[in-house]
């Protein structure tokens, strides 16, 4: 990683409430090119919220969004943004569930086929293009559901627990396989999770947050080298940034 | 596994069948009941191909306005349904009229439309309508209700128009709801039709049968009601083909 990395997002000073419920709390991030960061916290904490915010489905009480230095704050339509369900249509093919994004946008479907027919080998999906959604393994539906959120913006994406919903071994693969896909875009990810040794697994940093209302309370260099084989989990290194982590949460 | 299931879910309800018809059967054979209290179902069939040639003519008054009641019930419960899903004062507005209207006994709707609209095909055809609509244009509704609210948040983070969510996702993530509703509709539109006939009318199933009984032609009102079953059942049929035609992402779910 370059030391001059020009800075895609930064989210400043954002409070939320709903009701009387304070769920973010002064809470700054920043993204840089290239970059993959987690945002690790309990459940209920506020961690989706602050991605509807940056999503620009809904508008923070206080504070602004910015990406590449341009205020999109409560304005959607920028980043790509990934739930944890994989919200396939059922109804569509995945060849045209992936360009969903690029129709949304006034693309011609036959087109659309054709710009995103390229991407299934990137996303181990080859041989897929033309089934149904109930026709694929749950791990292979997370991949389609990446694959279109990648279609829609390259550069920065959103992942709301996207493993989350996978069996252990699923979800050990579907991380290895994300790096691995990763190496070969460029794009900058914030990704959501509760799983500790995935935040430290994938991530260049980690943004430890508090129990509801979500406050930052420490920003932790991950410095494992890249590429990342399954094996690091099981460095010294790895478990002495687990036991910082476990620590501070 | 699935393939036993479905074939063991056959077999229950026809076996069921069968025994029910077996005991009809021996009871009116056996002379336990007079035949012309009634007929046995032998005698149903028999008469009902005997009949045939003279019902023809009425079959097809039946089945036409059975057929454009359940068309035009369609295209205004789907029309209404999208205003509705789309206008909030107008579905609070409307919602409990739609409910209570169901409260209203047909057999009390049928003679009025007979004196208001004549003896012919069109008061019929209200009936059908009247009857189908409404399960139609609720389960359409509930449909519209369902859908996952993140998947519109999905569709609203992709940039896309109120319309765009409606016809990419809110539409099509309904049809199975649609076809719930269009299911019962067609049960229904055969004996909707049956029942304006017999409040009324210059032909048709129903007037046929309100003369049979009339002169206790009873197996002759036991093969009307017989072909009403058989066309009720067919009709449920070719909507169920249908919605698998239509809808092939559906068919592992069935
Ligand atoms: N639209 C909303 N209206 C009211 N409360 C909400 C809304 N969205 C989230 N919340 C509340 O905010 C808190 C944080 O939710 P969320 O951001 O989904 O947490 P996390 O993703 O960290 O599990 C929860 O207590 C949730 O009930
Ligand atoms: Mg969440």
């Amino acid at each position: 990683m370059s030391t001059y990395q020009k800075n895609k997002l930064s989210v400043n000073n954002i409070y939320k409430s709903f009701g009387d419920i304070s769920v973010i709390d002064d809470v700054s991030l920043e993204l840089k090119e290239n970059e993959f960061v987690s945002l690790l916290g309990p459940s209920g904490s506020g961690k989706s919220t602050i991605f509807n915010i940056i999503a620009g489905l809904i508008k923070p009480d206080k504070g602004k969004v910015y990406i590449e230095d341009m205020d999109f704050t409560g304005r959607s339509g920028r980043v790509s943004y990934m739930y944890q369900k994989d919200l396939l249509l059922p109804w569509k093919k995945i060849i045209d569930n992936a360009a969903l994004p690029l129709v949304i946008k006034g693309t011609k479907k036959k087109e659309a086929r054709e710009m995103v027919k390229g991407y299934f080998k990137i996303f181990g999906l080859e041989g897929f293009e033309y089934k149904y959604p109930f026709q694929l393994s749950g791990g292979m539906r997370q991949r389609a559901a990446l694959m279109r959120t990648y279609m829609f913006s390259k550069d920065i994406i959103l992942l709301d627990e996207p493993f989350g919903g996978l069996d252990a071994i699923t979800k050990r693969r579907m991380q290895y396989w994300l790096l691995d896909v990763l190496s070969n875009l460029n794009a900058s990810i914030i990704f959501i999770t509760h799983d500790i040794d995935e935040a430290i697994f994938l991530s260049d940093r980690v943004y430890i947050l508090s129990d509801r209302p979500a406050r930052v309370k420490t920003e932790i260099k991950i410095d494992l080298p890249r590429p990342r084989k399954n094996q690091v989990i099981t460095t010294p290194r790895f478990n002495e940034i687990k036991k910082d982590i476990i620590n501070i949460l | 596994m699935r393939k036993l299931e479905n074939i063991e879910n056959r077999i229950i309800p026809i076996t069921f069948l069968g025994i029910l018809i077996f005991l009809w059967y021996f009871v009116v054979e056996r002379g336990i009941i007079q035949r012309f209290i009634l007929p046995s179902p032998v005698d149903a069939v028999t008469t009902l191909f005997r009949i045939l040639p003279e019902i023809k003519h009425h079959l097809i008054v039946t089945l036409t306005e059975a057929f454009y009641g359940l068309i035009f019930a369609i295209v205004l419960a789907v029309a209404l349904a999208v205003l509705m899903d789309n206008i909030l004062m107008l579905k609070r507005a409307l919602y409990p009229l739609l409910v209570i209207s169901q409260t209203i006994p047909i057999l009390v709707l049928a003679p009025l439309f007979a004196m208001w609209f004549g003896l012919g095909k069109f008061p019929k055809i209200i009936v059908v309508m009247l009857v189908c609509f409404f399960p139609i244009i609720v389960s359409l509704l509930e449909g519209f209700d369902s859908v996952d609210k993140d998947l519109i948040n999905l569709m609203k983070s992709m940039g896309a128009s109120k319309i765009k969510i409606f016809t990419m996702v809110k539409f099509p993530a309904s049809i199975v709801n649609f076809f719930t509703g269009l299911k019962v509709a067609a049960t229904y539109c055969i004996m909707a039709a049956f029942i304006g006939e017999w409040m009324g009318g210059k032909a048709g199933l129903g007037l046929y049968m309100m003369r049979a009984k009339k002169s206790l032609r009873i197996d002759k009102v036991f093969a009307v009601v017989l072909l009403i079953v058989i066309l009720s059942m067919v009709l449920f049929k070719i909507v169920s083909i249908l919605q698998r035609l239509l809808m092939p992402w559906n068919n592992e779910k069935q």
